[in-house]
């Protein structure tokens, strides 16, 4: 992938402020891919866990925020945990999906959802569903 | 010996078999669950935006019951013990942040409570040895999984009661019982957790990962102590036999219905028949049920 770089781009708001929300200094990973590699749901992301935060440092959060990736991360912390930096990309992968919801609307509805799957999931899992998927 | 306990949603509806087991056995241990007069769902998920102090609200006011009754509250669910254990950190460390919950929940709360797993509590309080005494039936014929998933063990810097890379808790709980651990690399990897109310394909190969392990590790069952790990794990068996040829169905237990089998109880109210890969056929077979 060909990326055009600028100071405007890498220095953007929208960054900055995912940075605060998440309480992470992207510049902090120097891309040693240990997050890509214990993801448990890497096989289906279209970005991987390192891209991400490589992205984001480059400024180009527009891929970031329209990949898949975002919305597979399941927050279960093994990134976070191996990260020999400490940066906690759970935390940037929720960010990211609370500014994306807040423009677009909500990823789930619960109206929407099949009456098999509302009489069956456990309570634990919409409820926390609801709190990752809706803004 | 009396504990404050924290039942959490699920337990209180569909896992009613993982609640009555954890109280029936520790009642035959000794111990009294004393569930918290008041207490509301923990939330499912700990809020991870730094700004998020609403969602903190929830499993603050569950902290405020449980001081109101003893300097301790256990924990059944790992999920539920993952998010009250972290909100607690945050009462206890963040001064900022406790002073706007506790101003927006009427409390005046500084983490003093002490959140346990129930398993920790079967460690620290009961002991092993006192355990194994107390087993009725005989397990040794039985392999048992372990299987912690994501919430019990991180982020290991504040959950830290275990090692998060080599977890012994649970073995050594399956030992006490005088089974058989089936060691496999991943139990400690996520089910998939929520992110099956959005994408079920993804949630049955993250799990799909987890159940070969274990069978390919000789494993009988599995046994966890997260209602959602418990789900995910259990409910997608049929279709997975179906897509990946030659998986044999495994049944996933709560710890507590395991610890009250051993313990030679009544198993009846603890609701085997409602799992999707029936158990009972494999236990029937090892001569415990």
């Amino acid at each position: 992938m060909r990326i055009r770089l600028s100071a405007a781009k890498v220095h953007n708001d929208f960054i900055r402020k995912v940075e605060e929300m998440s309480g992470q200094d992207l510049l902090k990973c120097y891309q040693c891919g240990e997050c890509s590699a214990g993801c448990p749901a890497a096989f289906a992301m279209d970005l991987l866990p390192n891209q991400v935060i490589r992205l984001l440092q480059l400024g180009e959060y527009d891929t970031v925020l329209q990949s898949k990736t975002i919305w597979l991360c399941a927050a279960c912390q093994q990134c976070y945990t191996r990260c020999p930096k400490g940066v906690d990309l759970s935390r940037i992968m929720e960010v990211l999906r609370d500014l994306l919801m807040l423009e677009q609307g909500d990823k789930i509805v619960i109206e929407k959802l099949p009456a098999e799957t509302l009489a069956e999931f456990p309570q634990q899992a919409f409820i926390s569903g609801f709190r990752k998927y809706t803004a | 010996m009396r504990i404050p306990y924290y039942p959490g949603c699920t337990l209180n509806t569909k896992a009613k078999g993982f609640d009555r087991a954890a109280r029936q056995s520790f009642a035959a241990l000794g111990i009294e669950l004393a569930e918290l007069a008041s207490w509301n769902c923990c939330g499912a998920t700990f809020p991870l935006s730094r700004d998020n102090l609403l969602d903190l609200a929830g499993p603050v006011r569950n902290l405020v019951s449980a001081a109101a009754e003893g300097d301790k509250l256990a924990v059944a669910c790992s999920t539920c013990f993952n998010v009250l254990k972290r909100s607690n950190l945050v009462m206890r460390n963040e001064e900022d942040k406790r002073e706007k919950i506790n101003f927006f929940i009427e409390a005046d709360y500084a983490g003093q409570v002490e959140v346990v797993h129930l398993l920790e509590v079967l460690r620290d309080e009961v002991g092993w040895d006192t355990l194994a005494k107390a087993v009725k039936k005989d397990l040794s014929a039985l392999a048992v999984a372990p299987y912690y998933g994501c919430m019990f063990l991180r982020p290991p810097r504040e959950m830290g009661f275990d090692n998060h890379e080599n977890p012994q808790i649970l073995e050594n709980f399956i030992r006490a019982l005088g089974a058989q651990v089936a060691d496999y690399p991943h139990r400690a990897e996520c089910c998939g957790n929520y992110i099956a109310a959005f994408d079920l394909d993804t949630t049955q190969e993250m799990s799909y990962l987890i159940l070969a392990s274990a069978r390919k590790a000789s494993a009988d069952l599995i046994v966890t102590s997260c209602p959602l790990c418990q789900f995910n794990l259990d409910r997608w068996q049929q279709d997975l036999a179906m897509k990946h040829g030659g998986f044999r169905p495994i049944p996933v237990l709560y710890d507590s219905q395991l610890l009250a089998i051993a313990l030679g109880l009544d198993v009846t109210p603890f609701d085997l028949d409602r799992h999707y890969v029936d158990p009972r056929p494999v236990l029937a077979e090892k001569g415990l049920i």
